[in-house]
């Protein structure tokens, strides 16, 4: 079974009278332990795409199923407990709350968990996660104390806390410098290669091709590529590519994507 | 533990931006502060009028004896004399809703001392416990007599203060000797001064002596002579102006019976009688059951059967308590206005500033829907950031309107009352104006679009 099944998806804006088609008719399947870049133009309607990726957004029509479950159909309710759950979302601008601890911040999604978390526990998850992200030292640290790249770093943290099986990222890297973007791409390839995390992100940097196992063009609310990266700049993706294959097999190929 | 998680979320949100906790706190603190400082000094002012007002007479009773009618020849208030003094012990001893009671014999004559003399407007035989009921109860100098007087008919009294000026014209009158009708009185007492009554009448021309005294040494009648059911009973000094001409002797307007007659025309015998009982209730509220409950009591003591009429009257100071109740009633009103409109303020206030922290806080919200809050987690930590808001808010405006209350009694001198039930309402009333008015922020933030909410700049 796969991860992320998306069938046709359409996603057609109103405003006023006027319908603004965003997505035209995106078919994309996405296998476990992928880690996916998604590229294109601004308005290409990518960000569309992570938003109904990421159950905030339902499609107009289409199918979009995520480990088996149909999704484009369930209520506002049910999509925030699948948001809760199963998904980590990493904005650009980070979005953490202002005067509130590191370790505050990754602990705030457990606040809308269903299985009440005792406070210790729930503390000793979130200081877990932030030593995943190299931040153990900064537990206390409020985000105006932070350097972007360590506040992104508290992001994915905090996208962690409830071990999601996707985690999410908006242009991640998009407010940082090049140095720092490295790093925080490292953390997401780690966690890719280590936890077996499924990663989808969105950037312009065409560097990314050194971390993703496959790129996804997009233009004017279609695929117009999907391509898989022959070679990782750090080492084995051979077991990926031979999950990717089957994948790509059946659904796309580097011309596929565009319909 | 789902509310507590949620109570601990909303005091870490406001403990981010404790300026803005401040201000949004401070419409509801100078509400409830209004509110507990106004309660406050209201009841005080309130309660100082009833005071005021009770003082004048508005809590006291009358019981006056009825009138007879003759064979249609009716004698007027008075003209029977049906009271006791054991009617007064009575009322005291069975009635709940009466504080205390005293037999008054009344008597007008001459007040003489060396070469000067008056004649009081009052001349009271009583117990001590008038001035009780009086609300009289300050003595300018000595003391009042006691029960013990009124057992011996002690010839002990106690003067007004207009007595005083027009008798001893600067002296102090403590341990001299008047004469009431050749009777000498020890002055054991000087009231404080009364002023004049509703009436005009002047309350400080006043000889208060015990009850006993005045009844068988000035008014005339004797313990011999307690047949009191023919005219003589009636020939009380007051009346008989022809006594002013004989001092010391009785005018008989009929002939004395002889033996043989008093034995024919056989009198029943009663037991002596008193002028009036003053009587005052527990309180304003209780007059009417004091009332009912002497009416019912005097009734069975006085074997009148049902269907026929009393043969007392029980007065009341109806048009005081009038006054006594609208000043009240118009109090109360004019305190739930301004508790209202301060509440109402401070609940606009609240809701401003939650509406203003709504929008600057919409990514926040946009982030916490993103990492899976549905509708209704926003909507009540919303909620209950406003009920935190407006509890603390109350609980400061309590101090702080205590405090204020407190500082005015201090520094003006006036009377204030702490009322319990004005801080639960206070902080019942807060609660449910940071419900009220914290629901429609808290609302407009949980139907935000999490995709629209994280993008707003």
């Amino acid at each position: 079974m796969q991860m992320i099944e998306l069938h046709s998806i359409y996603k057609t804006y109103h405003i006023g009278d006027l319908a603004v088609p965003v997505l035209k008719g995106i078919s994309l399947v996405v296998a476990r332990r992928e880690f996916v870049a998604v590229m294109g133009a601004s308005g290409s309607g990518k960000s569309t795409l992570m938003n109904i990726l990421g159950c905030l957004d339902r499609p107009s029509s289409g199918e979009y199923r995520l480990d088996g479950q149909e999704l484009s159909r369930l209520s506002a309710d049910e999509r925030a407990l699948v948001r809760n759950h199963r998904i980590g979302f990493v904005f650009q601008n980070f979005n953490l709350l202002s005067r509130t601890s590191a370790l505050d911040n990754v602990i705030m999604p457990l606040t809308y968990t269903a299985e009440n978390l005792p406070d210790r526990e729930a503390r000793q998850r979130a200081v877990e996660m932030l030593h995943r992200v190299g931040l153990g030292d900064r537990l206390n640290h409020e985000p105006s104390q932070l350097s972007g790249g360590e506040q992104q770093r508290v992001a994915i943290a905090r996208a962690l806390i409830n071990r999601p099986s996707i985690l999410l990222a908006d242009e991640p890297t998009g407010n940082l410098d090049s140095h720092t973007s490295e790093e925080v791409l490292e953390i997401f390839q780690q966690l890719n290669e280590k936890q077996g995390i499924t990663v989808i992100l969105v950037t312009h940097d065409t560097g990314i091709a050194r971390h993703a196992g496959r790129i996804i063009h997009i233009r004017d609310g279609v695929i117009e590529n999907d391509g898989f990266v022959a070679q990782r700049m750090h080492g084995s993706s051979q077991p990926e590519r031979e999950h990717n294959s089957d994948s790509s097999g059946t659904q796309e190929s580097e011309t596929g994507g565009v319909r | 533990m789902k509310v507590y998680r949620t109570v601990r979320t909303a005091l870490r949100a406001l403990r981010r931006n404790p300026m803005r906790a401040a201000l949004t706190m401070l419409g509801i603190v100078i509400g409830v502060a209004a509110v507990i400082a106004m309660m406050e000094i209201g009841n005080g002012s309130s309660a100082a009028i009833q005071n005021t007002i009770a003082s004048m007479g508005a809590g006291s009773l009358m019981v006056m004896p009825g009138t007879a009618a003759i064979g249609g020849v009716s004698s007027g208030a008075g003209g029977v004399r049906t009271l006791t003094p054991q009617d007064c012990e009575a009322i005291l001893r069975e009635c709940s809703a009466v504080r205390s009671a005293a037999p008054v014999v009344q008597a007008r004559t001459q007040v003489v001392y060396a070469n000067r003399n008056w004649v009081p407007f009052f001349i009271y035989g009583t117990t001590p416990v008038y001035l009780d009921i009086r609300d009289w109860n300050t003595l300018a100098e000595g003391e009042m007599f006691t029960d013990r007087d009124i057992r011996n008919a002690n010839k002990v009294c106690v003067l007004g203060q207009t007595l005083v000026r027009e008798l001893f014209q600067g002296e102090s009158p403590i341990g001299r000797e008047v004469r009431v009708k050749n009777v000498s009185f020890r002055v054991v007492g000087v009231l404080g001064s009364k002023g004049a009554n509703m009436m005009g009448m002047d309350q400080d021309d006043i000889l208060l002596a015990p009850w006993t005294t005045i009844k068988y040494r000035v008014a005339g009648s004797s313990l011999t002579n307690v047949n009191q059911s023919s005219a003589s009973s009636s020939t009380s000094s007051s009346v008989n102006s022809l006594s002013q001409l004989y001092p010391s002797s009785q005018l008989n307007l009929y002939p004395i019976p002889s033996a043989t007659q008093a034995a024919d025309t056989p009198q029943p015998v009663r037991f002596t009688n008193v002028d009036t009982i003053m009587v005052a209730a527990q309180s304003t509220s209780e007059i009417p059951l004091a009332i009912q409950q002497m009416t019912e009591l005097l009734r069975e003591r006085h074997r009148i059967h049902a269907g026929e009429p009393d043969d007392f009257n029980i007065r009341n100071m109806a048009e005081m308590i009038k006054a006594l109740t609208s000043a009240t009633a118009l109090m109360t009103k004019l305190l739930l206005c301004v508790a209202l409109i301060s509440l109402v303020v401070g609940g606009v206030g609240i809701m401003n500033i939650m509406l203003v922290s709504v929008t600057e806080r919409t990514r926040e919200i946009g982030l916490r829907m993103a990492v899976g809050a549905r509708a209704r987690d926003i909507l009540r930590q919303f909620l209950i950031e406003a009920v935190v808001l407006c509890l603390a808010g109350g609980a400061l405006g309590i101090l702080l309107g205590h405090g204020g209350s407190y500082l005015v009694r201090v520094i003006l001198h006036w009377p204030i009352e702490t009322s319990l039930a004005a801080i639960i309402a206070a902080v019942l009333v807060s609660a449910s104006v940071g419900i009220i008015f914290g629901y429609y922020p808290a609302w407009k933030a949980s139907r935000l679009d999490p995709i629209e909410a994280l993008r707003y700049e």
